[in-house]
């Protein structure tokens, strides 16, 4: 019948749609040579410049041609007057946008304008913004256009209030967005700073101050800002406690600065005529110009880790040369400097003394409110209140619980240690994929729990068995112990890190999983280990031991190894020192 | 044209042009079948038709001249052997009735006389309307000249205007409107309003010579829907391809009537992340409740049968919540049985998100384009297209009691297998409706500033009106902005639905006096002022079957809108109606692209170039918008010529000339 509609077959259809790929493929092939044989002559002129077009704009991901393309435009700048420039540029940035509009995540089409902006005589920032605003507005997690926006932001000095704004309104339209949540906590600290520090002794001169710029990281931010912030992140994790982007951000609002760099405790012994140095964070002292000064004279040593595997590290020792301080009835005053930070550590070792060290105790640093701020109490205890809120609505929240519990670590943690307990078995319920991250998490805050009743004490004994530790930490805090009390954990190592008690004389870890000592390494007081019931299964395990040169008694029962033939003649080639073995 | 150029044979004939007799002229067409679509009235669309202002003064004109029906001719001499006649009903105004109109501003600008008291009752406005007479018999002759001249000028671009496909793109386009244009489209061309409703007091009030002069401008619905982003329509829309020709706006805001005042409803998780109105805690309660009501639990079955209004209340929601999640997200009533509330509520949460905030859409140019729509579809495969040409009767085979053909309303005899009727041309004796006859109360306002202020002043918003008083409907308010293209800068559409309990007036004016300032607000407070109104009542389609008449078995009913904010009923109607006639053919498959369809019978080099120039147009309409600056200036160009025929015009006019 006359006029009716016929639908071309599908055959026909691809066989059309064939022909026209081909026929693309043959113009896209033919340019791409042209373009690389002018390239290779050096020819710079108009029609490289439209070749390149051509091809980009079906293909904005060609980074050999961007580069030409640069090449081009670099050689048309020193021939062309100022506004010739200007004009081709301009056309450059156009023809980036048709670029951006075929694919708005191409890393070569950004590239290039960044290096256009930069390049352009007299740069329209404001037009770039809103460019950034639109494409922000397509795909609010474009990073490529975040990384673009921070540039022209940097480069035209939009006021931070204004970004703030900017954050704000992405907030408001999709609170799921790191990049947003983040720039803000870069924001917040420049356009509400903390109020003038309380006084701390040696804190370092500010350096010349930057002009403020959305791009320098300071600090902190002033309280009344702090509390509105809170609630709008409230506002956000009420909302959707299960994204991600707003617990983060309110860690980042309830952290606090970081620690400021110092020596927290020079340690002298008299015996084995050695120093330790620790620091409040892992350094390299061979490279921090670390100088120690004996009763007024400086003095040549060497600064070595008390692990060959750690080039980084918070305790650092040396060995004085033999028999400077080892008459007791001398009495002898170090000082160990830190040039690079200007800052340094006495210490005494007065007569008849066999020892003597000078601190900070993890209680003065008030070390482990460590996640936390020092926020004034009642703001803790009301952003306590409302998470508690929220739990009891969410009661299997795995962030809600997360944060109970770094903010009952922030304000007491003693006092809430039960009930810490309590929700970290609730998380490792419902969060079994990561519940030896809680476990090991959870390790970690017994162990700063049993440092602080230990520091309360006034002892040097650390007893902490019987509480499912996965993990050690907070090992440099115990340069000073004599005896640890590991028994009854699940451990299955003594890290390297374990070295760092230069002091200790008794480890008793007893019915625990361990099958690795590599921590027991040269520790020049210990004498007795009891390593009863663990998963040491060769001798070659137990090599560590024999750096410990006053070991005397090593309890082994219940470990494989103690299966292996000859174990008494090879245990008593390995570890001459010990008298009295339990197998 | 002559009747006589009609061909004789058909596949299927369909009278009237409303949403469903469109969409089965669509479907039948787009799989081959041999279409004609008739409608009585000058316009296309039926009951669902938008108008411009002076074309609703004129359709308010007839509907007070209610015409006596014409005595159908007898067309019996034209009876073969075995044959009987079925007449179908001369008039179909049946379903408008309680016409009430106000005009609350004044009559000319403020400049030439002052201001007249403002009300205007129906009587005094007679004389004022003859007035119009003349510049409107004048409007009417250019329509007639060129059937739907609007529809050419609805056609113009939009840049914030999205266009309806089923991709990453889409969406995204469709969130970026709120606040930028995409692209780089020049800002100037968005159709902002001159006239801003924040301007300082005392703001000139939009005269009604204004309105007048300006009527074309407006697109008022008879029938106030939304679509909703995952219902039946849209998701056709887009299968269909018939999205192609209709561009869609977001509704942004979805407020309620409570305490006295206008609140926005926060529904989307980003509405309530900024609420202001709720605590945290309610916040918490809001999500997961809308997170948890998704899947169908024990509890949700306890409360099967009991009300959602009970359910929500066991919930521990608080006042607030309850009523947000009762009234706007559910749109239920306090006896809704808590199944079908648990349906809504799930319906609304699907929709959210596809498109925008809101789970709703809005067409561009009013709700009478949609039908438009899926008749230039059906043009496009052949459909032949006549308006203000009707069939008077049916021809039944006494035998096998089927329709054979068809007689229209000059007496040409038009054999059919198939005949698709509103159920307004259907004579009361014949149809089976549901008793008592329902009906929806309708009220239309233009309004010069909106019911909540906003940052922005083109904000497209649903209100949910509870019962105001214990008895009296839960009312639907549609807030329309200019943008939308339905009214003129520095006004506002409002249309008001509810469920007929008594007159238009009587239902819906003490909402009315509420929410706006007119003559008859007990105090004038800070409200949106009322301009002009109009009620009316009009039948419930939900009344009214596809089958079960006293018909021919080969005769389908379609009903006309019924009072839900969706169009779900009138899409599955549209379907079971084509699966009747065609049980194996795929309901509306995609339209293939434009540069895919080969036109038959290209012997002739005349109609060869008309298709030709066909195919372009269909190309450019695929365009993307960058070229929309030229396509609107070609067809304001167009506009200007004044003789431009639509498309399904020229597509009818080619067929028959092929056909001679």
């Amino acid at each position: 019948m006359h006029g009716r509609v016929k639908i071309k077959s599908t055959a026909q259809q691809e066989e059309e749609k064939r022909k026209e790929r081909e026929k693309k493929l043959k113009i896209y092939v033919a340019a791409r040579d042209a373009c690389f044989s002018k390239r290779k002559e050096g020819v710079w002129d108009e029609e490289a410049l439209q070749l390149t077009q051509q091809l980009l704009s079906s293909n904005p991901d060609f980074a050999t041609l961007w580069n030409y393309r640069r090449e081009i435009l670099m050689h048309l700048e020193t021939v062309k007057d100022e506004d010739e420039v200007q004009s081709i540029y301009g056309s450059e940035l156009a023809f980036l946008e048709s670029c951006l509009k075929v694919n708005p995540k191409s890393y070569g089409s950004w590239h290039h304008r960044g290096w256009v902006s930069a390049r352009l005589p007299r740069p329209d920032w404001a037009r770039e913004l809103s460019l950034c605003d639109r494409c922000l507005s397509l795909d609010d997690r474009n990073f490529h256009c975040w990384d673009y926006r921070r540039m022209v932001v940097k480069m035209s000095g939009v006021p931070v209030d204004q970004e703030l704004e900017f954050t704000d309104r992405l907030i408001g339209s999709n609170f799921s967005n790191y990049s947003s949540w983040h720039y803000r906590s870069t924001l917040l600290p420049l356009l509400h700073p903390e109020s003038p520090e309380p006084p701390s002794p040696c804190r370092e001169p500010r350096q010349s101050s930057p002009p403020p710029s959305p791009q320098t990281h300071s600090h902190r931010v002033c309280e009344e800002q702090l509390l509105k912030e809170y609630e709008l992140v409230q506002n956000a994790f009420f909302t959707d406690p299960n994204d991600q982007s707003a617990w983060f951000y309110y860690r980042w609002l309830l952290g606090r600065a970081e620690r400021e760099e110092m020596i927290s405790c020079v340690y002298v012994s008299r015996d084995e005529e050695r120093v330790a140095v620790a620091f409040s964070r892992p350094v390299n002292a061979q490279s921090v110009g670390l100088l120690l000064v004996l009763d007024g004279q400086p003095q040549r040593v060497e600064w070595r880790s008390v692990h060959p595997r750690f080039k980084h590290s918070p305790v650092w020792i040396c060995d004085l040369p033999p028999g400077t301080i080892n008459d007791v009835t001398n009495e002898h005053n170090l000082t160990v400097h830190w040039t690079e930070k200007h800052t340094h550590r006495d210490c005494a070792l007065y007569t008849g003394r066999s020892e003597s060290w000078c601190r900070d105790s993890a209680t003065d640093q008030e070390l482990f409110r460590s996640e936390l701020s020092v926020e004034k109490t009642s703001v803790l205890q009301s952003e306590l209140q409302s998470v508690n809120q929220l739990q009891e609505l969410e009661p299997l929240n795995k962030w809600c619980l997360l944060t109970i519990i770094l903010l009952m670590r922030a304000l007491d943690p003693l006092g809430y240690e039960k009930e810490t307990l309590a929700h970290f078995q609730t998380l490792k319920a419902v969060d079994s994929m990561r519940s030896a991250y809680y476990s090991d998490l959870c390790s970690k805050f017994m162990i700063e729990n049993t440092i602080l009743k230990m520091e309360y004490a006034e002892v040097r004994v650390f007893s902490i068995s019987d509480k499912n530790l996965t993990t050690l930490c907070h090992l440099d805090q115990l340069l000073l112990v004599t005896h640890i009390n590991l028994s009854s954990n699940q451990l299955q190592r003594l890290p390297p890190q374990f070295a760092m008690l230069q002091c200790l004389e008794v480890l008793e870890a007893a019915n625990n999983a361990i099958e690795n000592l590599e921590g027991v390494y040269h520790l020049p007081k210990l004498e007795e280990v009891v390593l009863k019931n663990n998963k040491i299964s060769t001798l070659s395990d137990l090599q560590p031991l024999a750096s410990c040169p006053k070991l005397k008694r090593l309890d082994l029962r219940g470990n494989p190894v103690t299966q292996t033939a000859n174990i008494e003649s090879e245990l008593a080639e390995l570890l001459p020192s010990v008298t009295d073995l339990l197998l | 044209m002559a009747a006589e150029d009609l061909p004789s044979e058909f596949d299927v004939v369909i009278l009237g042009t409303g949403l469903a007799e469109s969409v089965v002229a669509a479907a039948c067409s787009r799989v081959g079948q041999r279409v004609l679509h008739l409608d009585r009235r000058s316009h296309y669309a039926a009951a669902w038709a938008s108008f411009t202002f002076n074309g609703l003064l004129s359709w308010i004109q007839q509907h007070h001249e209610e015409s006596l029906p014409e005595a159908a001719p007898d067309w019996s001499s034209l009876l073969q052997e075995g044959e009987e006649l079925i007449y179908l009903s001369g008039s179909d105004s049946g379903f408008i009735a309680n016409l009430q109109v106000f005009c609350y501003t004044s009559e000319e600008d403020e400049e030439e006389e002052a201001a007249p008291p403002a009300d205007t009752t129906e009587e005094e406005k007679s004389e004022q309307e003859e007035k119009l007479e003349e510049e409107e018999k004048q409007e009417k002759l250019e329509e007639e000249q060129k059937e739907e001249p609007d529809e050419v000028r609805r056609r113009t671009s939009n840049p914030v205007a999205l266009k309806l496909i089923e991709s990453l793109n889409a969406s995204h386009l469709v969130q970026s409107q709120t606040d930028h244009t995409q692209g780089a489209e020049p800002e100037e061309d968005q159709p902002h309003p001159s006239v801003t409703p924040s301007q300082p007091e005392p703001r000139k009030k939009i005269s009604y010579a204004q309105l007048v002069k300006e009527g074309r401008r407006f697109n008022i619905d008879l029938v106030s829907k939304l679509l909703y982003s995952r219902g039946s329509l849209v998701d056709l829309l887009i299968q269909s391809n018939v999205s192609r020709y209709a561009e869609f706006k977001n509704v942004t805001r979805i407020l309620t009537y409570r305490h006295g005042n206008v609140e926005q409803v926060p529904c989307s998780r980003a509405d309530v992340f900024a609420s202001r109105q709720l605590s945290v805690v309610e916040k918490r309660k809001l999500m997961r409740f809308l997170t948890s009501c998704m899947e169908d639990t024990e509890e949700h079955q306890a409360y099967k049968e009991r009300p959602y209004l009970e359910f929500l209340r066991d919930q521990n929601l608080g006042e607030n919540l309850q009523h947000f999640l009762l009234h706007s997200i559910a749109m239920a009533t306090e006896d809704t049985p808590t199944e079908a509330g648990l349906a809504s509520t799930r319906h609304f949460l699907r929709c959210l998100g596809r498109y925008g905030n809101t789970p709703f859409l809005f067409p561009l140019y009013g709700l009478g384009e949609i039908p438009q729509c899926f008749c230039r579809m059906c043009a496009v495969f052949g459909g032949i297209y006549c308006l203000r040409h009707s069939v008077s009767c049916l021809l039944l085979d006494s035998h096998t009691n089927r329709c054979k053909a068809v007689i229209d309303s000059r007496g040409q005899r038009i054999s059919c297998s198939h005949f698709v009727v509103e159920d307004g041309f259907v004579g009361a004796d014949r149809k089976k409706v549901a008793t008592p006859t329902r009906l929806l109360s309708r009220a239309v306002l233009i309004t010069d500033s909106s019911v909540l202020l906003s940052d922005s002043d083109q904000q497209v918003s649903i209100v949910t009106v509870p019962p105001i008083e214990a008895g009296s409907p839960a009312v639907k308010m549609v807030e329309l902005c200019p943008s939308t293209m339905t009214c003129i800068p520095g006004t506002y559409l409002v249309h008001l639905t509810c469920q007929a309990s008594g007159s238009a007036h009587q239902d819906l004016s003490p909402v009315v006096t509420k929410m706006f300032n007119t003559p008859d607000s007990p105090e004038q407070g800070e409200r949106p002022s009322v301009l002009w109104c109009l009620y009316f009542n009009m039948a419930d389609g939900s009344g009214v079957e596809v089958e079960g008449h006293d018909l021919p078995s080969n005769v389908y009913v379609c009903s006309g809108p019924d009072g839900d904010l969706g169009h779900e009923r009138t899409i599955k109607q549209a379907e079971f109606i084509f699966h009747k006639i065609l049980p194996d053919e795929e309901f509306c498959p995609p339209a293939p692209n434009p540069e895919d369809i080969i036109y038959d019978g290209e012997s002739s080099t005349a109609t060869g170039e008309e298709e030709k120039q066909e195919q372009e147009e269909e190309q450019e309409e695929k365009q993307d918008e960058g070229k929309q600056e030229e396509k609107q200036e070609e067809e304001e160009q167009q506009e200007e010529e004044q003789d431009v025929e639509t498309h399904e015009e020229e597509q009818k006019e080619e067929k028959q000339e092929a056909s001679e």
